[in-house]
This record gives structure tokens, C-alpha cells and sequence, in this order.
């Protein structure tokens, strides 16, 4: 099956890179699998999980937001931050999860620090879903 | 002449104060090198965002009116200055804080016709003296910040452009040119109107963007603008452990010069020591015969 090489990066670096053969991601329009030979597509995404399929397994990697850019010979996804699931530090994620909890309660609607936590509540969920995913 | 046993303690002291120095300078040394690796990864996820931002405004310059793109009337400024937490480290943050000082004095004669964001204690406490409006800090970064660290910052920054708080936003910090030269340099960050000028790299791909152009840019924008704070952020620092580092370097080497010219005058006093007491015991042994 053919293959197409793709790229995770972030501002700390690059946290994937290899020959896959189809990129699943849920961008803001909707659910989205991409495979080689796909037309140039640009596409923002959500916090999610986004599956890598290579030829020995499928792996799987908590980005929070960033976008997608295909090109025909290569695809990239730009983020943020983004793990892997086997780099997720589920201590940490169930900390920052009760943190936001925390902070949604206390703070009113409407406040552009709710929307702040409530992202960061969909980030902490987000990567304990990816952790848990098999 | 100094006594020989105040040119020993000068001599101890000074060799004490030369190991601190040394190894200072190592220590920045070691963290100059991780930062520019850091410098490297970052640049790989900057060049691609802007060849994305870019591609897009490029191609739909005319029908494009997101407000980051657009220049307005500036009534109100904003500076993003960022200065290091702790000293000895030279000339890096006077140099810093002369140019913004310099800057608004040029184009601003009172006070709430700008905001100040700053990063490091040294900057926060200059602008606290002068009482300058700063409408938010970071101190106690760490020397190899994440993107996460300064995350909050950047989207305050962002921020308050987006809400009309201030109409443009200029970055002072200190540009890393190599481990000896730091340039202060002050960018124009926001509005965003030169963007896809410079980059001349032909006929692209023809995109598909999902949903349509504008929201694409909608979320690219707010992305790459605090991407580039980051990435002067990671310049600055990489220019703070060069700048530490060069510091330290001249003090090392100012203290051996030292030490060696308090061994010299020791040498000599001891010199004079042994020399008087021999003229004494001649003339001692003179006077018996």
C-alpha cells in the first residue's frame, strides 16, 4: 500500500514523523481521513486525536488545535503542542482536568478567562481520551 | 606597601571569586547550546506556519479583511518587552530598556497612549519605578521556556489587539546575531501588513481550504502571531545565555589578570622582606666583630 510521508510539528520541535498510510483527523467542518495522492487541502483543527496508520500500527496523537496542510507529496500538522499516546502523563492531564473543573466553577460565563478553561479542560480531557484509547 | 598577608587574602579572594565566574560561564555556556537547539526545532514550525499564512494572503489578497491584516489609525500602542530576571549579564537589559524608553518618548507624550506587556524581572521593576502602564508581566521564566509557559501571555497580547485595546503592537528584545554580538531589535508585530510580500516562492499548489479561506485564516492568524512572540522569546534567551556567558567570560579574564598582578607585587614584597632582614643580619654580625 502506498505511503505518504507526514510530519506532526510543534514549537517544541517535531513530535512525528514517518510514512503513513492514512492521517484520520477531526477538523472544525467535520471528521476528515486523508490518503496518499489527496488533493492540496488546508484545514483547522480541533482539539482531538489524530491516528496515524502505518504499516505495523496504528498510533495515535492528542493535538490541541494547529491545522492540517496537504500537499501532494507530504502532509503536515501544525499545532500548538501535541503527544503521543505512549508520551501522555495521565497524573499530569487528571491534575490540569480538575484545575479547569475547578476554575469553570468559579468563574462566570461569558468571561474570556471561561473560555480559557474551558479549553483547557477539553485539552486535559482530550489527552486522557487519547491515553485511553487502544 | 600593602602588607604580605593583605596580598595573600586579596590573591584567595580574588582566585575565589574567578572560580564563581568560571564557572558561571560554563554554566551558560551548556544552556547557550540548548537554547539554540531549541531555536532550531522552533524554527522548522515557523517557517512552515508562515509559508501557510503567507500562501493565503497571497492568493486572496484583495478579498481579505481580517482585522490582524488590516492597519488602522493608532491611537493606542502596545510594547512587548522582554528583559531577563536576573543580572550580570552586562549591558543586555539597559540596552533593551534605553531603546523602549527611547521609543516612547519619541512618539508618545502621555501616558495612556501605550501599554507595556513585560517579560523578566529587571524590565518589570524599571517600568514599575517610572510608573509606566504595564498591563501584564511574567517573571521567574525558565531559561528553556516551553510554548506552553508563555502561551497565556502571547494570547493576552494577541488579545488585546483583537479588542481594539491597542492598534499595534511592536516586540523590543535582544536578537541573538552570535555568542558574542547582541542587537536589540524592534519589530512590528501586529498588524500583520507585510505578510506574503517577502516570500517570492512562485506558482504554489492551488489549496483547497476547508471550510473556506477566511476561516482558515481565522484560526492561522492568532497561531502565527504568537508563534513569532515565542520564537522572540527563544531569541532573546539564547541571546541572554550568550550575553551571560561573554560577562562572565570578562570577569574570569579580568580576575587572572589581577591575580597575577597581586602575585607580582607579593613576589616583590616578599623579596623586600627577605632582603631587609639579610641587610639586618649583616649588619648585625658586623657590629659583633
Amino acid at each position: 500500500m502506498s505511503t505518504i510521508l507526514t510530519t506532526i510539528v510543534t514549537p517544541n520541535g517535531k513530535v512525528f514523523e514517518g510514512h503513513v498510510q492514512m492521517v484520520s483527523v477531526r477538523a472544525k467542518s467535520g471528521d476528515m481521513g486523508v490518503l496518499p495522492n489527496h488533493m492540496p487541502l488546508v484545514a483547522p483543527l480541533e482539539i482531538s486525536a489524530v491516528k496515524l496508520k502505518t504499516e505495523e500500527k496504528d498510533e495515535y496523537v492528542a493535538v490541541s488545535g494547529g491545522f492540517i496542510e496537504v500537499r501532494r507529496d507530504s502532509i503536515t500538522i501544525l499545532t500548538e503542542s501535541a503527544e503521543r499516546q505512549e508520551d501522555i502523563d495521565v497524573a499530569r492531564a487528571e491534575r490540569a482536568k480538575e484545575e479547569a473543573e475547578a476554575r469553570l466553577a468559579e468563574l462566570g460565563e461569558g468571561s474570556p478567562e471561561y473560555e480559557a478553561a474551558k479549553n483547557d479542560l477539553k485539552r486535559a480531557e482530550n489527552r486522557l481520551r487519547v491515553a485511553s484509547l487502544k | 606597601m600593602a602588607s604580605l598577608r593583605d596580598i595573600r587574602g586579596r590573591i584567595n579572594a580574588t582566585k575565589k571569586t574567578r572560580k564563581i565566574t568560571k564557572a558561571m560561564e560554563m554554566v551558560s555556556a551548556a544552556k547557550l547550546n540548548r537554547s539554540q537547539e531549541q531555536a532550531q526545532s522552533y524554527q522548522a514550525y515557523t517557517d512552515k506556519l508562515r509559508s501557510v499564512v503567507a500562501h493565503i494572503a497571497k492568493s486572496n489578497r484583495a478579498s481579505l479583511r481580517h482585522p490582524m491584516l488590516v492597519t488602522r489609525p493608532v491611537k493606542k500602542t502596545g510594547y512587548f518587552v522582554i528583559t531577563t530576571d536576573r543580572g550580570l549579564a552586562g549591558a543586555y537589559d539597559t540596552n533593551v530598556l534605553k531603546a523602549v524608553q527611547q521609543m516612547i518618548d519619541e512618539r508618545h507624550r502621555s501616558k495612556d497612549e501605550y501599554k507595556i506587556i513585560v517579560i523578566g524581572r529587571k524590565g518589570l521593576s524599571y517600568f514599575n519605578k517610572r510608573s509606566m502602564p504595564v498591563v501584564s508581566q511574567v517573571t521567574g521564566l525558565s531559561d528553556q521556556p516551553t510554548f506552553d509557559d508563555v502561551k497565556k501571555l502571547t494570547r493576552l497580547a494577541v488579545g488585546l489587539y483583537e479588542r481594539e485595546e491597542i492598534d499595534e503592537l511592536y516586540l523590543v528584545y535582544n536578537h541573538f546575531v552570535n555568542p558574542i554580538v547582541q542587537q536589540v531589535k524592534s519589530v512590528k508585530l501586529l498588524p500583520l501588513a507585510d505578510i506574503g510580500e517577502q516570500e517570492d516562492s512562485g506558482p504554489a499548489t492551488y489549496y483547497e481550504y476547508e471550510p473556506s479561506p477566511e476561516e482558515v485564516l481565522e484560526t492561522l492568524l492568532p497561531l502565527y502571531a504568537e508563534g513569532l512572540i515565542y520564537g522572540a522569546l527563544i531569541d532573546a534567551k539564547t541571546a541572554e545565555h550568550a550575553a551571560r556567558m561573554t560577562a562572565m567570560k570578562n570577569a574570569t579574564d579580568n580576575a587572572t589578570e589581577l591575580i597575577d598582578k597581586l602575585t607580582l607585587s607579593y613576589n616583590r614584597a616578599r623579596q623586600a622582606a627577605i632582603t631587609q632582614e639579610i641587610t639586618e643580619i649583616v649588619a648585625g654580625a658586623n657590629a659583633i666583630q
